[in-house]
């Protein structure tokens, strides 16, 4: 299957750029908090699902646990901005002690369930994430339990941090954005998600994903000619838990906040699940498409369903479903419709439109 | 010495074993018994809601990631019936109690039947023997079913009225039993009874283990297995509504969050049983009910750890689980 002569794969490659250049201006572009707090948790997201979606779109696999990885890397550098202060030392050494545990983890149930079936590995997986969610929950002492930690990010991104100053010695101003430590840490965001991204990119054009592949389409021919799956496939699991980590130690660094609500709730692993089905499996594109339409409807779809709730009050069950707590509901059941009718989600289905002679 | 063990049951003893070195952790042995009742009790209940999961994935090569669904509706609806007739539950005749909660039951395993016939039809007859589509379609059907509860029943806990007669605790000596645990127990038995009975000594039975074992063969001897698979998948989502139901009237307090609790555990459980044998199922439910008393009573945090540890433990030694039906 080739994809780069449809018209689709240029609109979806199109609309890709059109994302990265939204994200890239946000602050200029959306000159509000709520919207950069957006465009940053779309940045980290996009991330978090592309490194799923190397797991799930290029080699079947399907894992609960990557929630998990992202809080290590989350709680890693939260937990030691907390206990040293701020400062970049205890950033890296976080992530760094993040990737680790995720490594070892990631190591010790791939070699454990992914030699067994599929549907061993999700079960594990899922059994395994709910413990790390109740460790979290129960070490308080270090963890902050259910509160979780409230920190201060290095100094650079202190919103009182002047990155350049005018004549007057005041923030200077471009095109109305003021250029303090908010701004460097939105760019720290953008620019990390960005690498992490295009490093991503790079190994699926590589020969490795080329293997992965062959191991998607069909595992037993993948052996056959001499790959040895289930190396591959741990390999992938160890690289998918390294880039969720990495993102989580970004996510907390833009925060300043981790808990188990925001780190590593069951509900962000069906935000992912949803964000790599919508946007669609085993292409780069999709993960980018469906974290951009997904985190965009987690913050402003709530507000349009309680306008609608409000408009149907008189009818008995319509308001509880539209409820704006209920929008899961809805996306459930857009979540099982696409997987019955576009398996391929929004980038897939398009890419295979206008397939050129 | 092996040979022995093997005589007296082999890996069927590991409960007992269990029970033995808790027994030996613990001390005091009005403690221990009345931890051992719980931890049975306690797996027979999730023995309820796992048979079903392991049965259909046994017969049909199917996950059925939602299968906790049934387990948070059996739980709600059994809790609605009972609050409806709170009436007959505080009657001083026993036969309107035993009525009420029958009713609460039976309520359950209708709902889960019906529910079971329609999740197998719309939701996963049209992603047979596709693994990633089934994980992902049963996991948004879970989604959906959750969002139906907390919609239909809010987000509050609710209490669930327990019928008079189940109240208490039986005392012998310094041991206290509770009723409930007894009857929970009792069930869990003549369920797993009938399940044995009707696999092991029916031409139905029979049917359904030779088509867990070569499902085309069954097929071009004539058999419609495609009916023998939805009726194994209403049975199955009956049994969890069920097993909901009693862990509503054990944990008298419920929330939307039950299934998602339980179903840890329920896949803990099929995993370590082995997935397709009712037999590995209620071994591996009782083993995990004991375990998680026993830790929860000697180091409660480690309550849910312990579960993960037994699993890791069981599938180094085992890792098709304790027994697995015959592939």
């Amino acid at each position: 299957m080739t994809t780069t002569s449809t018209y689709g794969s240029i609109a979806v490659k199109l609309m890709v750029l059109l994302i990265a250049a939204a994200l890239l201006f946000a602050p200029f572009l959306f000159q509000d908090v709520r919207s950069v707090e957006v465009a940053a948790r779309i940045c980290i997201f996009i991330v978090l699902v592309a490194s799923y979606d190397l797991l799930i779109g290029y080699t079947g696999i399907v894992s609960f646990a990557h929630t998990m990885f992202f809080g290590f890397g989350a709680y890693g550098a939260a937990i030691l901005l907390k206990q040293m202060g701020p400062g970049w030392g205890p950033v890296v050494l976080g992530g760094l002690a993040g990737i680790a545990l995720s490594l070892v983890i990631a190591v010790a149930i791939g070699l454990l369930s992914l030699r067994v079936k599929a549907i061993f590995f999700a079960m594990i997986t899922l059994a395994a994430a709910s413990v790390a969610l109740v460790l979290a929950s129960q070490l308080s002492h270090l963890t902050g339990g259910e509160d979780g930690i409230t920190y201060s990010a290095p100094d650079l991104f202190k919103p009182a941090t002047k990155l350049l100053v005018d004549a007057d010695g005041k923030v200077m101003k471009i095109a109305g954005v003021r250029m303090n430590g908010k701004i460097a840490a939105y760019y720290f965001v953008f620019a990390s998600s960005a690498v992490l991204f295009a490093l991503m990119l790079r190994l699926v054009g590589s020969p490795l994903g080329t293997v992965l592949k062959a191991i998607r389409e069909n595992e037993a021919r993948a052996e056959a000619i001499g790959y040895r799956v289930v190396a591959y496939r741990t390999f992938v699991f160890c690289i998918s838990a390294v880039v969720a980590s990495l993102a989580g130690t970004i996510y907390a660094v833009w925060l300043k906040y981790t808990g188990p609500e925001t780190a590593l709730s069951f509900d962000i692993m069906i935000d992912i699940l949803l964000m790599v089905v919508i946007g669609g499996m085993g292409t780069m594109w999709g993960p980018v498409i469906g974290a951009t339409l997904l985190v965009i409807a987690q913050y402003y779809l709530r507000d349009l369903m309680g306008v609608a709730a409000e408009a149907v009050s008189s009818v008995p069950v319509l308001p509880e479903l539209l409820n704006p707590d209920r929008w899961l509901f809805w996306l459930g059941i857009l979540f099982i419709l696409l997987v019955y009718f576009f398996p391929k989600g929004i980038a897939g289905t398009a890419m295979e439109k206008g397939v050129r002679q | 010495m092996i040979g022995l063990i093997g005589k007296l049951g082999g890996v069927n003893l590991l409960p007992v074993a269990v029970m033995l070195v808790g027994l030996v952790l613990i001390g005091a042995p009005s403690s221990w018994v009345t931890l051992t009742v719980a931890g049975l009790a306690m797996g027979m209940m999730v023995f309820l809601m796992a048979s079903g999961l392991s049965l259909v994935f046994g017969l049909m090569d199917v996950l059925n990631f939602g299968h906790s669904a049934f387990v948070s509706f059996g739980a709600f609806v059994a809790a609605s019936v009972l609050a409806g007739l709170s009436g007959w539950l505080s009657a001083p005749s026993v036969l309107l109690n035993v009525a009420a909660l029958a009713l609460a039951l039976i309520a359950a395993l209708a709902f889960g039947l019906a529910a079971g016939l329609f999740f197998e039809r719309v939701i996963i007859k049209p992603v047979y023997k596709d693994h990633l589509r089934q994980i992902l379609i049963t996991m948004g059907a879970l989604i959906v079913s959750e969002q139906i509860i907390l919609a239909l029943w809010g987000g509050t806990p609710i209490t669930v009225h327990r019928p008079a007669f189940l109240e208490g605790a039986w005392i012998i000596g310094d041991v206290s039993i509770e009723i409930y645990r007894g009857f929970a127990f009792a069930l869990g038995l003549i369920v797993f009874a009938a399940l044995y009975v009707m696999l092991n000594r029916t031409r139905l039975g029979l049917l359904i283990r030779a088509g867990v074992e070569n499902r085309e063969m069954v097929e071009a001897l004539g058999f419609r297995i495609d009916r023998l698979f939805v009726g194994v998948f209403m049975l199955g989502s009956a049994l969890a509504a069920l097993g909901g139901a009693m862990w509503a009237g054990y944990q008298t307090l419920i929330t939307p969050a039950l299934g998602g609790e339980m179903m840890i555990v329920v896949f803990i459980v099929v995993i370590i049983g082995g997935l397709g044998s009712i037999e590995g199922t209620l071994l591996g439910a009782l083993m995990v009910g004991l375990i998680s008393n026993y830790v929860g009573f000697l180091a409660p945090k480690l309550a849910l750890a312990s579960n993960m540890i037994l699993m890791m433990a069981i599938l180094m030694w085992r890792p098709s689980g304790l027994r697995p039906a015959v592939k």
